[in-house]
């Protein structure tokens, strides 16, 4: 199938965080990796690759991990929190082990939409499937029904009628409208195997031991009819998968969660990407680009996290934080100021913060305005000066107390 | 596990508890989960029959044992289908719950 909700869950952001020199650790649920991109038989919308399987894309993506010192681990999370630092974090896993890290990727991916109507659960396997590579086989010559009218709902129907007798879409909208894309749109019009019934949804599926049939409610009219059917496939859209994370992480009204330009979470140092996140366009290539971004900004947190705890925060002498940017002249001949006044005060630092290069800390630190200095003692903010005049300076190096 | 078809089928189900592994060469969730069934025989293998049927060449077999979905893990006793799991996010832990109900 030739894509929208497949994502290379995990796999891409790994290679990044790798080459960035960070030890990175990839935490997979099953023995293979790839998520919904593995369960898909044709993919041929990932640039580079004219024609690959699925699962033989995520192999690669893992091979490539793997030469950059990625390391895998089985495992399903059941909830992350956030250290009393702010800067650590833990991952509870579900057979009780704990892991410790800086900085987590969220790419947890999207499962399969079940709709919870009657002898759905009951024909699972006897006739109620949710993927056409998996059960096609079963319906040679046979007559399915398909739930659904998305991208995937039409590239699965597409891919059924290579075998079954008859595909008939269970279409919601009203006559000749699907909400897949128009070249999928026209791939489904123009394949004569496949029919329409509109402005329907599916009341229950019934059967004896398999399915035999599909009962129809007309949502215009009220009107109900029975299906005869084979076999019942469900495209009808998919559920990220956030439950470890959904108390600590915030989500969009569809329960995806919400990520700034930089795939980064409400949290700072958790990102996510991929299928899971809020976004516009649910494709292998897309949750790829997620990961680049991801992978980037996590190792630009770490590496200035780091640096702010072991200057700023563990320091045992006083610290004058300068927040700065190269573009105001204020600011340079502010950093030089204080720097030949350093010179009678041997035991106080300065660090510099670029609020151009690190938006993070300016809005941790709410500074709206620069420069300002802050002057930090034993890791507690004791004073700050905003745009401070040359004669206000002197205050910095006595600290609050005088 | 025994390699089940039209040929053996009814033989091998027909006493004790039996539990067969339905799959596919397309259905890649089944090849995932075959290790893992594997690994329930090794321990649970005194106790139960595991046995595996691939669907290709197989697939009336199959649907006559109301099986159109994989992955599907079916249990027989005494020849009688007592339960059916099925679905990709079918779990080995699933698996091993039913196991354990029959060994007790």
């Amino acid at each position: 199938m030739s894509s929208s909700s497949e994502v290379a869950r995990g796999a891409v952001c790994g290679d990044l965080c790798s080459q960035g020199r960070m030890k990175t650790l990839l935490i997979e649920e099953k023995r293979k990796m790839g998520g919904q991109c593995a369960t898909t038989s044709e993919l041929e919308n990932y640039p580079g690759i004219i024609e690959d399987t699925g699962p033989g894309l995520m192999e690669r993506f893992r091979s490539h991990a793997e030469k950059f010192g990625v390391e895998f681990e089985r495992g399903r999370v059941a909830g992350i929190e956030v250290g009393d630092d702010g800067f650590h974090k833990e991952i509870r896993l579900a057979d009780e082990r704990t892991l410790r890290t800086k900085s987590i990727i969220i790419a947890t991916g999207a499962a399969p939409r079940i709709l919870g109507i009657p002898g759905e659960k009951e024909f699972r396997g006897q006739g109620v499937s949710y993927c056409a590579t998996c059960d096609a086989d079963f319906y040679e010559e046979l007559d399915v029904v398909v739930v659904g009218s998305g991208n995937t709902a039409v590239e699965e129907s597409v891919f059924l009628t290579k075998v079954v007798n008859k595909v008939t879409m269970i279409v919601v909208h009203d006559e000749g409208k699907l909400d897949a894309d128009r070249v999928a749109q026209e791939q489904a019009f123009a394949n004569d195997k496949i029919e329409f019934v509109w402005n329907s949804t599916v009341d229950a599926i019934e059967g004896d031991g398999l399915v035999n049939g599909v009962r129809l409610r007309n949502i215009k009219t009220g009107e109900t009819q029975q299906l005869a059917t084979d076999g019942v496939f469900m495209f009808v859209g998919t559920v990220p998968q956030t439950g470890f994370a959904k108390d600590l992480i915030e989500l969009n009204g569809a329960g995806y969660i919400k990520t700034d330009d930089k795939q980064q979470t409400n949290i700072p140092g958790i990102f996510a990407v991929g299928d899971v996140t809020d976004k516009f366009l649910r494709q292998v290539v897309t949750a790829a680009g997620d990961g680049a971004v991801a992978a980037v900004a996590a190792n630009g947190y770490v590496e200035q996290e780091e640096y702010w705890q072991q200057q700023v925060l563990k320091s045992q002498t006083p610290v004058l934080a300068v927040f700065w940017s190269p573009l105001e002249g204020d600011s340079v001949q502010l950093i030089q100021s204080l720097e030949e006044m350093t010179i009678a005060y041997p035991d106080h630092r300065i660090v510099t913060v670029d609020t151009y290069k690190n938006q993070m800390l300016a809005d941790r630190y709410e500074v709206q305005e620069i420069p300002a200095v802050l002057r930090f003692e034993q890791g507690q903010e004791q004073l700050r000066l905003v745009q401070p005049g040359a004669v206000e300076l002197n205050q910095l190096f006595q600290g609050s107390k005088s | 596990m025994i390699e089940l078809n039209k040929e053996n089928f009814a033989e091998e189900t027909a006493q004790g508890v039996v539990l067969v592994d339905f799959w596919g060469e397309s259905c890649e969730r089944c090849k995932e989960l075959m290790p893992d069934v594997e690994a329930l025989a090794e321990q649970y293998g005194q106790e139960i029959k595991f046995c595996k049927l691939n669907i290709q060449g197989n697939r009336r077999l199959a649907m006559a044992q109301k099986v159109m979905g994989l992955p599907s893990i079916v249990f027989y006793q005494n020849g009688e289908k007592v339960e059916h799991l099925s679905g990709e996010e079918l779990e080995p832990a699933q698996i091993e719950d039913v196991i354990k109900n029959y060994v007790a």
